[in-house]
């Protein structure tokens, strides 16, 4: 069970520390607390992986799409209104048959909010950030991916401002599907490399 | 710098253990922290190439001890004592104690979708053309810088090939340190993972970095 509401009596350390940090900025009139609730209500409830999935149920479904999102990601992605911080200059990246992408950022934790929200804590933690880029093949194990010993795989390290989305391929037996259907097959993970698309049931 | 966020190719973290159906935030302060961080950025007396090395510059224990809004949080701290917002009387008081420099701006709740939706773009224009193309073969530098760098240790002094050139993009080198934003051009360098890596390497890898122009020069 996570453990998330306020307990006044009993703050752990470092939850007491963040809040005489908010309290001192607000007494100095530097921050407003009512901009951190929209903040964490934008991040939590309103941005996340479901708007890449979008994008990626798109390029399956429209070729035009697709080839405009290889080109120039940041505009084809604006243009379904996904746009903002940690999504500035996008680069879709697509899997295919001889070669896998999977997405890094072995400095710190850049990673495309704007289509995939706040990334997951293990994305941001030493295992992956040190392992991804000298043994993929071990960490995609550990997401129970195994790759064909032949395929290529290649590893994006985002050490500068570009920020970027893997696109899987496309599942057989999906043909005719609408795009919000082929959005349900397109995990989180599935954007950053660390899985494919899943199968239709 | 060589610092404890350069973590490609270290070894004996373990496993990476993802989370199934993870929520966004692990504890109710994890909200906060990422409010008041975003918030007192909005502040605009220092760039995101600031704060970064302001969180590479923990101590390597307390940098790998730390959660990662635990790191956000203990930078912040600094950044807030070095630009005159926050006084360690007043982290001590736990309360506003003395007085603070004044922000650029307060960001109020009305403008948090603007300014969310708007980002920080930071691709600049660069007088100079592009001293690459496309399919060149280039050599990244090999230096051991003491302040703020992108380019991490496991590709430095290696031969690549450039993919793509990007755009200008502002320096975080000389940007982090308050000494100007010198765009530079950015270019996707591609490398063959035996390269990298050497003996025992994955035949089938291949790693990229975005490079500034600074980083490279003709292989």
């Amino acid at each position: 069970m996570s453990h998330d509401h306020d307990h006044d009596n009993e703050l752990d350390p470092f939850a007491a520390r963040v809040r005489a940090l908010e309290t001192i900025l607000t007494q100095k009139g530097l921050i407003d607390p009512a901009a951190i609730d929209v903040i964490v209500d934008t991040y939590e409830t309103k941005i996340g992986p479901r708007n890449g999935a979008r994008v990626v149920a798109k390029a399956w479904s429209d070729p035009a799409y697709a080839e405009w999102l290889k080109r120039d990601a940041t505009a084809a992605i604006e243009s379904l209104s996904y746009t903002g911080r940690q999504g500035e200059h996008m680069q879709a990246v697509f899997n295919t048959e001889d070669t896998h992408n999977l997405v890094v950022c072995t400095l710190c934790s850049c990673y495309p909010w704007s289509v995939l929200g706040l990334p997951p804590v293990w994305y941001k933690a030493p295992p992956y950030r040190s392992r991804a880029v000298i043994d993929p093949r071990g960490v995609l194990e550990e997401f129970g991916l195994t790759l064909p010993g032949t395929k290529k795989i290649r590893v994006w390290d985002s050490t500068a401002e570009l920020r970027y989305l893997v696109v899987p391929m496309r599942p057989k037996g999906t043909e005719g599907w609408s795009e919000e259907q082929l959005a349900g097959l397109v995990s989180r993970d599935a954007m950053i490399g660390t899985a494919v698309a899943k199968e239709p049931a | 710098m060589n610092g404890p966020q350069d973590l490609g190719g270290q070894m004996g973290f373990g496993p990476v253990a993802p989370e199934t159906d993870e929520p966004y935030f692990h504890a109710a302060w994890e909200r906060r922290a990422l409010g008041v961080t975003l918030t007192a950025g909005a502040m605009g007396a220092w760039t995101i190439d600031e704060s970064r090395h302001a969180r590479e510059s923990l101590h390597p224990a307390d940098y790998y001890s730390s959660s990662y809004y635990q790191i956000w949080i203990k930078a912040l701290e600094v950044l807030l004592k070095r630009h005159g917002f926050v006084t360690e009387r007043d982290l001590v008081a736990g309360k506003a104690v003395d007085p603070a420099a004044t922000p650029k701006r307060v960001l109020k709740a009305a403008d948090v979708p603007a300014v969310l939706a708007k980002g920080g773009p930071c691709d600049r224009p660069v007088a100079t053309p592009a001293r690459f193309r496309a399919g060149d073969r280039v050599r990244t530098k090999n230096f051991n810088p003491t302040g703020h760098t992108r380019l991490p240790r496991y590709a430095r002094g290696r031969n690549g090939t450039v993919e793509a050139v990007r755009d200008g993009f502002v320096f975080p080198d000389s940007n982090a340190h308050g000494r100007g934003e010198n765009p530079q051009w950015v270019y996707t360098v591609v490398f063959d993972g035996v390269e990298i890596w050497g003996e025992g390497a994955d035949p089938t890898l291949s790693v990229s970095i975005d490079a500034w122009e600074s980083y490279l020069e003709p292989a």
